[in-house]
């Protein structure tokens, strides 16, 4: 059976204006975009539709770091469907300070290609 | 106790301090000093792990952390003097500011200019009144993310959420995230009070209970909190009878509003703006005391960190100027002439600045006797007459004092000389 042509609202989150996009499309097929207010706005509805993407942020433990934690997030968005295992594996993961900005703390997570990634240095306690 | 002086002093070194330290120095004034009192600058961005910032400034989708780093890097390069672990005291109208640190000990800080970079802190449970019990495991969304995100604790495991703000939307996603479980999240407003990417992402990706018209009516538990009764309200606010709802929880988080932290502000006779709860400012971000200036939450809370940045560029940018202007004036002396029937006068010169502390007192001797009223006039080399007094007599065996008041300091900003004449009064 051919499928049906039909509109999807979305909020965009590509940046703070969160634009309300109407989108139309067939199944995955993206047709139009409409109230997207610059080209992002296209992206987010095509991958959206497809494959949903999120960019991972959480904190993982430091040993010996001026503090117990250190923030990190994925160097690019990561599929929905694999997001809460990255999480999971981000929960054993534990690094040693002093940490540089932007160190890989996760390669590769979930054999997604994206590297998990600290966001500031953290020097000894 | 130790004394410094330095030409622009920056009260917090958030998103707002760290600009205006940046772009003070542009402007040209030598001695920049950030003052915070956490141990390293960033303000409450340190805390803020998700991304949603920079992409005015910087083009990208920065989380607070690295928002923070780009911003410290610059002001590394631009030579500002950074005193961290420093909590500010006390501001004067003169611009000394009182700071102790464990490094330091308590400083007296005479600033040229200073600009006011304390944000905005969180409406605590007592500035909503919410009635019930008080027991432990009621919190501001600020603290949570704190203790989530720095201290590394969870507060609780079953979560309600006052407020649909920024804050408590991203808390909700937190809590979520890190294994807690948001029971509701109630808005007593009947539209979202956040960012709709927010909503999106932190609320309708998780599946999280959002309720509009809603509000938080009672607080129960004797030791921690055990359950929150919510209930519907009307177009008033006002909570509906029989629509009450007790949901079953152990940690309250709090998101209904920020204010602007203005405690050192008022101190210094900074006037405030009951509608913002900040500073009254002018186009350069100057508020009603001279040289004192004002950027970022601690003016009006803001919804973008971006543009709290550039409000403390624009503030620095003034402070910085304002500094540079001040040197210049301080180094600037005017020469005191003996003009007619004056034979000296002492001193001989005088820094216009030196009003700022209060009057100024000058002493003359007159070159013969006048047993008459007579009228002493201090005159400036653009012929306007700053000061006039009489006198009953003047002789030249007594030596006569008069002030420069305080007043004239705005009359004398391009004088460079002020001659002294004495008079007889006719038919006096």
């Amino acid at each position: 059976m051919p499928e049906k042509e039909e509109i999807t609202k979305l909020i965009c989150i590509m940046c703070p204006m969160g634009c309300e996009l109407k989108v139309l499309h067939k199944g995955k097929d993206v047709l139009k975009v409409e109230g997207n207010g610059c080209p992002l706005g296209i992206k987010f509805a095509k991958e959206e539709l497809t494959n949903p993407k999120r960019v991972i942020i959480t904190t993982v433990q430091v040993e010996g770091g001026l503090y117990p934690l250190v923030p990190v997030r994925s160097e690019k968005p990561v599929p929905k469907s694999v997001f809460f295992k990255i999480l999971e594996e981000l929960r054993k993961v534990k690094v040693k300070a002093p940490l540089k900005f932007h160190q890989v703390v996760l390669k590769n997570a979930m054999n997604t290609g994206v590297n998990i990634i600290t966001t500031r240095a953290l020097p000894k306690a | 106790m130790r004394e410094k002086a330095i030409d622009v002093a920056i009260i917090g070194s958030g998103p707002a301090g760290m600009a205006a330290a940046i772009s003070a120095k542009q402007a040209g004034a030598e001695d920049v000093l950030l003052i915070d009192r956490e141990i390293e600058e960033g303000g409450i961005l340190n805390q803020c792990i998700h991304n949603g910032f920079g992409t005015q400034i910087f083009r990208k989708d920065l989380t607070g952390p690295e928002y923070v780093h780009f911003f410290a890097e610059k002001v590394m390069a631009s030579n500002v003097k950074v005193w961290n672990d420093t909590m500010v005291l006390e501001l004067t109208p003169e611009r000394e500011i009182y700071a102790i640190s464990p490094e330091r000990g308590m400083v007296k800080i005479k600033a040229r200019s200073v600009v006011l970079a304390m944000g905005c802190r969180e409406r605590p449970r007592g500035a909503i009144n919410i009635p019930g019990d008080r027991p432990s495991g009621v919190y501001t969304a600020g603290t949570v993310q704190r203790l989530i995100n720095i201290e590394g604790y969870m507060p609780g495991e079953r979560f309600v959420i006052l407020g649909s703000g920024d804050i408590g939307m991203i808390m909700a996603r937190r809590v979520t995230l890190e294994g807690g479980r948001v029971e509701r999240v109630v808005e007593i407003l009947p539209y979202l009070s956040g960012l709709r990417r927010n909503y999106s992402q932190c609320i309708v990706d998780y599946n999280i209970p959002l309720q509009l018209s809603h509000t938080v009516v009672r607080i129960n538990g004797r030791k921690h909190l055990e359950s929150v009764t919510i209930a519907k309200v009307d177009e008033k606010r006002k909570p509906i009878a029989g629509t009450e709802e007790t949901i079953p929880a152990d940690t309250l988080i709090l998101s209904v509003g920020l204010i602007p932290e203005n405690e050192l502000s008022k101190q210094a006779g900074v006037l405030i703006d009951p509608l913002t709860g900040g500073p009254y400012v002018d186009e350069s971000m100057q508020t009603n005391i001279p040289g004192i200036f004002a950027a970022g939450n601690v003016v009006h809370v803001y919804d973008l960190v971006d543009w709290v940045s550039k409000a403390g560029e624009l503030a620095g940018r003034s402070a910085g100027k304002y500094a540079v202007k001040h040197k210049e004036e301080s180094r600037r002396k005017i020469r005191l002439l003996p003009g007619k029937n004056v034979h000296h006068i002492v001193p001989q010169f005088f820094d216009p600045l030196s009003l700022e502390e209060g009057e100024q007192k000058i002493q003359f001797r007159v070159t013969k006797p006048f047993e008459t009223t007579v009228k002493v006039s201090m005159i400036g080399n653009n012929n306007k007459k700053v000061k006039e007094r009489i006198l009953r007599y003047a002789r030249p065996s007594e030596m006569i004092e008069i002030n420069i008041p305080q007043s004239i300091i705005g009359s004398l900003s391009r004088v460079k000389t002020l001659s002294i004449d004495v008079e007889e009064v006719k038919n006096a």
